[in-house]
């Protein structure tokens, strides 16, 4: 079948490339693109290893097909922060020790950015309850919860 | 539109995607054609109809009807049926008319509509049809809509000054997961007296029913602890719960007895306030 011209902004720069009808938003940016942050776990949209912003809104890009993202704004972890310039919760992350194996941890960095540019000062249920929707198999929730309230208080700090 | 009248069979319409990719992935569904209803402004609009209600656009997402102001602010029991769908990363994909069309017995959307005397509109090529939300799900996962038809909008009538409504539905886990039995309740009062009660029961019967036994109770009546009580009791007779692996026959009916109270006591507080 014929490959279809996928143009949209990805990491703020504009993006063309050639997709499959059936090529899932994740897919076009692993395959297509090499941006290997957003991982594929269940591919169903329950376990959030996929989340990338969509015109700045968390979402599970296995659920999304590419041509869908014509003319939208994509965001992945590879956008989040630079190397030397890293996010405020990739410092956390750092600091606390966040990541163990790793797999679940671009996706509750998309998520939780997500979560604090809605709400900057989220309580500890509002936390919770913005990344119920990724699942970490090595169960590293508590320290991801200290990151993501460190970095909501420490913003706190520096507007007050 | 075009495109919609020369579907047929071999033809799928997408909104969100939350239900559709996963049976285009493990092969249930092999369509010829994809057609994404995403980027259509009319289906995406939540609109105030001047006082009349709300026009709300099948492919409004969960998220927006959560967050919504108007939706939050008036019509409660439908932005908490949507802030209950999936994750956040869910929500922000997953829409009312696709919670609706895909026709789960356990469709958290449909309760609150039910409650909310919501019609359908359904546009076709003989032109737009009105349905009352309680008689398009026509069985587990069939509804009235032709293969030529589109879900366009959900009209819901404005439930009027004292009313109040809520939605809950029991879930082993909290996030993620599929009601085990869900319950929607509207009341509206005047001068303490319920004018219009409705009790409306997902995951319980093949398609979201009322229960109209427990309304008729609580009609024309002050609304007492002791009333609800019976109401509750009454809502089992709209109940023909089955035993699956997420709960027995048996607790289905307690839970439908235990959230009709719940529900009910929070939408006269709700109604009261």
């Amino acid at each position: 079948m014929a490959k279809h011209v996928l143009n949209c902004t990805v990491n703020d720069e504009p993006t063309e490339v050639l997709v499959q009808p059936w090529d899932t938003l994740l897919d076009a940016l692993r395959e297509r693109m090499g941006l290997t942050g957003p991982k594929e776990g269940c591919g169903t949209g329950d376990c959030g290893a996929c989340t990338v912003h969509f015109d700045g809104k968390p979402i599970a890009s296995c659920l999304l097909l590419a041509m869908q993202a014509r003319g939208h704004t994509v965001r992945t972890i590879e956008g989040l922060g630079k190397p030397g310039a890293l996010h405020p919760l990739q410092e956390a992350f750092v600091k606390h020790g966040v990541p163990q194996c790793g797999f679940c941890i671009p996706g509750v960095l998309m998520a939780a950015a997500a979560l604090l540019t809605e709400n900057p000062r989220p309580t500890e249920e509002e936390i919770r309850y913005g990344i119920a929707g990724n699942l970490c198999r090595c169960t590293g929730y508590t320290k991801m919860l200290a990151a993501i309230t460190e970095t909501a208080g420490a913003a706190a700090g520096r507007r007050s | 539109m075009r495109a919609l009248a020369q579907r047929g069979p071999e033809t799928k319409l997408l909104a969100g995607g939350t239900d559709l990719l996963p049976q285009l992935k493990n092969g249930l569904l092999k369509p010829a054609r994809v057609i994404d209803l995403s980027g259509v402004a009319r289906l995406r609009a939540v609109e105030s109809a001047n006082g009349q209600g709300l026009r709300i656009g099948s492919a409004v997402t969960a998220r927006a009807l959560e967050l919504d102001r108007t939706v939050r602010s008036r019509y409660l029991s439908l932005a908490e049926s949507g802030a209950l769908v999936g994750s956040v990363q869910v929500r922000n994909l997953a829409t009312l008319g696709g919670n609706l069309c895909n026709a789960a017995p356990s469709a958290d959307m449909a309760p609150p509509l039910l409650a909310l005397d919501a019609e359908a509109i359904i546009l076709g090529p003989k032109g737009e049809r009105r349905v009352p939300i309680a008689t398009f799900f026509t069985g587990v996962r069939q509804t009235v809509l032709a293969p030529d038809e589109l879900l366009v909008e959900l009209a819901v009538p404005a439930p009027g000054a004292h009313s109040g409504g809520n939605y809950l539905r029991h879930t082993p886990r909290r996030e993620l997961d599929i009601a085990v039995v869900g319950v929607a309740s509207q009341l509206t009062l005047a001068n303490g007296v319920c004018t219009k009660a409705r009790v409306a029961l997902a995951a319980v019967a093949p398609v979201p029913v009322r229960a109209t036994a427990a309304e008729r109770a609580l009609e024309g009546q002050a609304v007492t602890p002791d009333r609800i009580a019976r109401a509750a009791e009454l809502a089992l007779e709209a109940a023909r719960p089955i035993s699956d692996q997420r709960g027995s026959a048996d607790f289905r009916r307690h839970l439908v007895r235990v959230l009709t109270r719940r529900t009910l006591t929070t939408a006269l507080a709700r109604a009261s306030a």
